[in-house]
């Protein structure tokens, strides 16, 4: 049966909600229904590679808090979204039955890649809090984990189990941890604050093979583990559009510079699963899986969609507006924070800002530039790093001069 | 009229609200946030993505 309409939002986490907030504060008052796969109303995953995973914080503490304009929202609940009609404005949910809408925001975020590798020990991932419940119950004093990939989740999860007592080795191809997204200096200096506190680094490997207590890698040798973690990227939740012809769906929905899903006026998308360009950065479309990035989407997403649902889409201001966010995001490993802001992964220069890399604590911080233009900065430490790393807001918000082609269409 | 709290025993430092609201919030030299308690109301955007984007929900935006 198909329900009245108003705005579906699918993806019942941080995007969802936000989604839902700022549907209301721009002005959307008929009813908007939220549909999630998971049991639970939207929590936040940060804490799960970190406080929830320490069995630090109650579970509880990790449920977010929603605006009073949003108590009249539907949450549906437990029940995936299995496919989406956008030409007919229908969504199908796994119990088969068919739901109506005007508006859509897709929200449906990333899952965990899994290795092509069969059998070994225990194997698992980060991202729901019943799989952080299952890896906590594992850690424990003198357990082998291995933590396949180096990125921020298998980082973080590499420093909370290490303080938990267990022995830690990190396995992944770059050649320094968090390379991708802070570059090789940065890296060197988060390896050896870890290795100072016990991590070991197994960098420019590649696991080959799981066996039932070790896992080899591709250099012939072994390393012991009870239990692994596969930290190694993710792959984003598209599956559900994948019948609604002319969307391209390649790593994340594509959207245009409004977060619109295939230039309709009636759909767009927000957060990890949201693949939009940056006029910061060029014009090449991006996925950014940062804690900020659904916060920024939903703002700028739900006026464009209510400017497009109430007909007024082509003279809406917000199409004049490119969405130009500034990325940022923090990691917490224990004691070593890192905050970046910006997008220092693009950027062809590393210049040291502030602070002493070679001590095993303190501040530091990295600026990155692409030619003489500052893109990014990453602080290393606590507060004071922050401060200073925000001197250099203005120039991380100042956009770049515009190309003439970009502007033609604008 | 605006008004904005921070819960400084539960910030953590994490610096997303000065990014996002230089003029309403600050980390000073040693580190310690300090912010305005009644912005502008032309603040108030900011204040609100402030609000948004710190990971510890330790900011009310009222008024
Ligand atoms: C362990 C962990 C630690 C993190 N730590 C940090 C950090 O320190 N700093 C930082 O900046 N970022 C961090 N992040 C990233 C941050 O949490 C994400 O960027 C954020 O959660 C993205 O929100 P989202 O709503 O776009 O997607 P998600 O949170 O992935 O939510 C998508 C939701 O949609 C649901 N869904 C998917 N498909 C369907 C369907 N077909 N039907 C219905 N529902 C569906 C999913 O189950 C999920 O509930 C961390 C992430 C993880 C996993």
């Amino acid at each position: 049966m198909a329900s009245p309409g108003g705005i579906a939002v699918v993806g019942a986490s941080l995007g969802g909600l936000r989604a839902a907030e700022q549907l209301r504060a721009a002005g959307w008052e008929r009813a908007i229904t939220v549909y999630g796969d998971e049991p639970h109303l939207p929590y936040n995953r940060p804490p799960l590679s970190k406080e929830v995973l320490a069995g630090e914080a109650p579970a509880a503490t990790t449920a977010l808090r929603h605006r009073p304009s949003i108590a009249d929202v539907e949450w549906r609940l437990g029940t995936a979204v299995e496919s989406a009609d956008l030409a007919a404005r229908t969504l199908t949910l796994a119990d088969g039955s068919v739901h109506a809408y005007e508006g859509l925001v897709a929200a449906t975020g990333v899952r965990p890649r899994r290795l092509p590798l069969p059998g070994g020990p225990p194997r698992h991932v980060v991202r729901t809090l019943e799989d952080a419940a299952a890896l906590r119950a594992e850690l424990a004093e003198g357990v082998r984990v291995l933590v396949i990939g180096s990125g921020f989740i298998g980082c973080e999860v590499a420093a909370t189990a290490r303080r938990a007592g267990c022995e830690v080795t990190v396995v992944a191809p770059e050649t320094e941890p968090m390379m991708l997204a802070v570059g090789e200096r940065l890296g060197r200096v988060l390896r050896r604050r870890h290795e100072a506190r016990g991590v070991r680094f197994r960098m420019g490997r590649l696991v080959s093979q799981h066996a039932a207590d070790y896992v080899a890698l591709d250099d012939g040798s072994e390393c012991g583990a009870d239990v692994v973690v596969e930290a190694v990227g993710s792959l984003p939740n598209v599956e559900w559009l994948g019948a609604s012809a002319g969307v391209d769906l390649t790593d994340g929905i594509l959207c245009d510079a409004q977060l619109r899903i295939g230039g309709l006026a009636h759909a767009v998308a927000v957060g990890d699963v949201a693949r939009f360009p940056n006029p910061r950065y060029g014009a090449l479309a991006r996925r950014v899986e940062h804690w900020s990035m659904p916060a920024d989407c939903a703002k700028h997403a739900a006026r464009v969609l209510v400017a497009g649902l109430s007909g007024d889409g082509a003279a809406s201001p917000h199409d004049a507006t490119p969405f130009a966010p500034l990325p940022s995001f923090w990691s917490d490993q224990v004691d070593v924070r890192v905050q970046s802001f910006g997008l220092p992964g693009v950027g062809d220069g590393v210049r040291l800002l502030g602070g002493d890399p070679d001590s095993e604590d303190g501040d530091v911080v990295y600026g990155y530039y692409l030619g003489e233009r500052m893109i990014g900065v990453v602080a290393l430490g606590g507060a004071r790093a922050v401060g200073m790393a925000g001197r250099y807001r203005a120039e991380l918000m100042a956009l770049p001069e515009a190309e003439p082609s970009s502007r033609s269409g604008v | 009229m605006l008004k904005v709290t921070v819960d400084l025993d539960v910030c953590q430092d994490h610096g997303q609200c000065v990014f996002a609201a230089p003029e309403v919030f600050t980390l000073d030299e040693d580190g310690h946030l300090a912010y305005v308690e009644s912005p502008d109301e032309a603040l108030r955007a900011d204040a609100e993505d402030a609000a948004d984007v710190c990971p510890l929900q330790a900011i009310r935006v009222e008024g």
